[in-house]
């Protein structure tokens, strides 16, 4: 198992190496300056300015020196944020991200499991075609719509949940959980009732219940187990993609997390912003993923013979 | 049995989402306003920052020799307690207040002044605002590095209560150009404790390391989350402050924090969505606030390309502009129509220009300007991604179309690709807004002068510049006006930019809020404002 994840990880550096590259190259060619301003920068200043940052260098040069720094754990500095480093702005925002995360991902496996076992358990009747009907929604509908519509509703119209903050007011979470959290509860409720029908229907489940075991019994114990396996296999691009693509709900809600650190580095050409948190969340999705096929590995000793064999 | 378990939780759930009371309504009680700030400050020092959300927080936590009127007119004294001008106008002398302390209970001495200014002005700190002070005897040729010796500079502190400024030209907006930011002083000892005179983004301006001299002192700051400061006991005027708190929220996004105003979260709301402005209008007539602010939103054209380098042309667009409809059937914002690039201030300035629709007399100009109906190239319309911004450029496509048979192509690219097509030249004709510093025209008219890194535009009138600089050195207010009346007149004929209309503030305030009067800057000083039913 150690030498699979010590190979698993060497796998890692090229993909880091590659967007490092890829990002450094796309962010220095796009057009428009950290330092352009509605009130234009003397061109004295502007010179400080580039002298300050290293961007007067050949950019073959600041590549790698960049290189060179991030080695050595140096993100640099934040050119938006004067006073700040992009590892502090990193570790400001990520508590948060993950905190959102962890949430929504709990929400998502505990609504779509339950709706996946109640679908599954009356196949093709409305017992059935609500959740997944209702699962079905919950993966057309975007989080751009779900979430201001949940903060009218909720927030504004019958005043129950804050419609922006974290932390600050009790049932501050609620909102932007279920945002984030619904299309991956969709996805649970599918895998988990796809997953649950073929287990259902399986020899030993028709033993169990043959030699009298309770309905709820043969299901939680016997069935669950091997209807699980999607859903834990969803679970790993599930985190990883709940954390990269939180900025949606992170700008709604006003949540401070690492994504809207993201989006307003892009915005704001915060060169070293950019680099740093792509890196960040390629190491995050690599780890998840890799986390995940370790996890499905330990459920299904198929799956695990065959990881041993690769 | 199920059923029962519904119902159960069914109950539960409306107990525990009782509805709650909000900040809004306890704000009186705790006396804490809560402001949205638009985006989350980039720092708070005042020699390197350059943002409008940046100056609210600021001029709460750092005081200059002058504070802003909260009313407009006249500046007030702020550590200033007096001040004496040489009948020449070109030299103060400003006695600063002997309760003028730093929070830490230090003293507020003219040296601090000396030593701030020498800062903005050393040119390694790389400040974007140091040219706000190049109305100081060589402080322009100090910031480029052209002379190297402060002492020439025209600022030093005659002992520690007194300071004397020596201007290149009598500068009647002098004073009020000392409620800028980046004319406050800040303290030295703790700036040198973190860093050179010379060193950004240092960590002075940390919560834990913050000294200020204003109403207010930083209390905590949580980066996208909120700024929090709190009174100042030592600020020489702390008896009539009465907010205990502000809490600044950095919210770049309009829809959220039209939310969170709805369900009682601000105070006020930064900005209002232009879509939800006439609802409000009748829904929330004593929240709306709709006031006059000191910008002009106009089209900024290239003069250095063909056609546009030809007046007729630039004169027949303007021409062929309803303003009225867009100002009432496009913006709907209270805007008003423009006729002069600076806004006519009616306590001040104002411009005898005139901008007018008159479609047929557009069309003889672009015929005579060797166009006749379908000769006229493509133009490029560049603007910066905003519905605002999008709406007036399709409503300006339809009225040159229409009235002048010329074909748009509107082009919608990112802010920083905006800033970037603009500055290099690359684009025909720009969509723009220019809100003035300090409310003195030379804010807007300066901008024009040949060579100025804000004109963009090429254009260059050797009599508009001269008027400008006439100005500068004129000996009475009457003077000056009449000076600056003609140059307007020369930008009005000459039309490098094409006014469209005068900005307005719109947002949302809450009626608890008092003390917060209209101003054309949008300056409301916190020492002012009280929280009362």
């Amino acid at each position: 198992m150690l030498s699979l994840i010590w190979k698993r990880l060497i796998t890692v550096i090229p993909v880091l190496f590659a967007v490092i590259t890829i990002t450094f190259l796309m962010v220095h060619s796009a057009p428009g300056g950290p330092f352009d301003a509605d009130r234009v920068v003397s061109p004295d200043i502007l010179i400080q300015l580039n002298e300050r940052y290293n961007l007067d260098a050949p950019l073959w040069e600041q590549y790698f020196s960049y290189l060179g720094n991030v080695l050595q754990g140096d993100f640099g500095p934040s050119f938006r944020y004067p006073g700040r480093s992009v590892t502090e702005l990193i570790f400001t925002g990520l508590p948060v991200t993950f905190e959102l995360a962890v949430y929504s991902i709990i929400f998502a496996v505990f609504i779509g499991v339950f709706a996946g076992v109640i679908a599954s358990l009356r196949p093709n009747t409305w017992v059935d075609y609500l959740p997944m009907s209702a699962a079905m929604a919950g993966i057309c509908i975007p989080s751009i719509i779900l979430g201001p519509s949940l903060s009218l509703i909720f927030g504004i119209w019958l005043g129950w949940f804050p419609v922006a903050g974290w932390e600050d007011l009790p049932g501050d979470k609620v909102l932007p959980v279920i945002t984030l959290g619904t299309a991956y509860a969709a996805y649970c409720a599918r895998l988990t009732r796809g997953g649950m029908l073929e287990v259902l229907g399986q020899d030993y489940i028709r033993t169990a219940r043959a030699k009298g075991l309770s309905e709820s019994r043969v299901v939680i114990v016997h069935a669950l187990r091997g209807g699980l396996i999607p859903v834990i296999a969803f679970l790993g691009p599930a985190i990883a993609g709940l954390l990269a693509g939180s900025f949606v709900v992170e700008t709604i809600f006003g949540i401070p997390g690492l994504g809207r650190f993201y989006v307003q580095a892009a915005f704001n050409r915060d060169y070293t912003m950019i680099l740093g948190t792509s890196i960040f969340f390629s190491a995050l999705i690599v780890s998840f993923n890799l986390l995940a096929d370790l996890v499905a590995a330990a459920f299904n000793p198929k799956l695990r013979e065959g990881i041993y064999n690769e | 049995m199920i059923k029962k378990y519904f119902y159960f939780l069914l109950v539960c759930f409306f107990i525990s989402c009782e509805q709650s009371i909000t900040p809004v309504e306890t704000a009186i009680e705790d006396k804490i306003l809560y402001l949205g700030n638009g985006t989350e400050p980039q720092d708070l020092d005042p020699h390197i920052v350059t943002g409008v959300p940046e100056h609210n927080i600021i001029i709460a936590l750092l005081e200059g020799l002058m504070i802003a009127n909260p009313q407009g007119g006249a500046p007030l004294p702020g550590v200033a307690e007096s001040w004496d001008v040489s009948s020449d106008g070109k030299v103060y002398i400003f006695k600063i207040k002997d309760q003028a302390l730093w929070s830490n209970g230090d003293e507020v001495t003219a040296a601090d002044f000396v030593f701030s200014w020498k800062r903005i002005l050393t040119p390694s700190l790389g400040a974007q605002y140091a040219d706000m002070l190049y109305i100081l005897k060589n402080a322009e040729p100090f910031n480029k590095g052209k002379i190297k010796d402060f002492s020439q500079v025209g600022v030093r502190a005659v002992d520690a209560k007194t300071l004397r400024v020596e201007l290149n030209n009598p500068t009647p907006y002098f004073l009020n150009l000392l409620t800028h930011y980046s004319s406050y002083p800040v303290h030295r000892p703790t700036i040198e404790k973190f860093g050179e005179i010379d060193t950004r983004g240092s960590e002075w301006t940390r919560e834990e390391n913050f000294i200020g001299n204003g109403p207010f002192i930083l209390k905590e700051w949580q980066l996208n989350k909120v700024l929090i400061v709190k009174k100042n006991t030592n600020y020489w005027n702390s008896n009539i402050v009465d907010l205990n708190e502000i809490h600044f929220f950095p919210i770049d996004d309009v829809s959220r924090e039209d939310r969170m105003y709805r369900s009682g979260y601000l105070h006020l709301a930064y900005s209002t969505p232009q879509e939800k402005i006439e609802t409000y209008r009748t829904k929330y007539p004593d929240h709306l606030r709709i006031e006059p602010y000191f910008g002009t939103y106009y089209y900024r054209v290239n003069t250095l390309k063909k056609p546009f380098n030809d007046p007729l042309v630039r004169k027949a667009l303007s021409l062929a502009i309803n303003r009225d409809d867009i100002v009432n059937k496009v913006m709907k914002g209270g805007q008003s129509i423009a006729f002069s690039f600076t806004p006519p201030d009616k306590k001040g300035y104002f411009p005898n220009t005139q901008l007018d629709f008159d479609p047929q007399l557009a069309k003889n100009l672009l015929r005579e300007a060797g166009f006749s109906k379908g000769k006229f190239p493509i133009v490029e319309l560049l603007y910066n991604t905003s519905e605002g911004h999008q709406k007036v450029a399709q409503a300006i496509q339809q009225m040159w179309k229409l009235n002048l048979g010329i074909d748009v192509e509107l082009v919608n690219v990112d802010w920083k690709v905006y800033l970037s097509r603009e500055l290099s030249g690359d684009f025909t004709i720009s969509r723009a807004g220019w809100i003035g510093d300090y409310p003195d025209p030379n804010s807007f008219l300066d901008m024009m002068v040949t060579g100025r890194g804000n004109n963009k535009t090429g254009w260059s009138n050797p009599e508009y510049d001269n008027l400008v600089k006439l100005a500068a050195s004129a000996k009475s207010t009457n003077e000056r006006f009449k000076l600056f009346r003609e140059a307007e007149s020369i930008l009005v004929n000459e039309l490098p930019v094409i006014p469209i209309y005068t900005y307005t503030r719109v947002y949302m305030l809450h009626p608890d809020v008092k003390g917060w009067y209209p101003n054309i800057l949008d300056t409301h000083p916190y020492q002012f404002i009280r929280l009362e039913k």
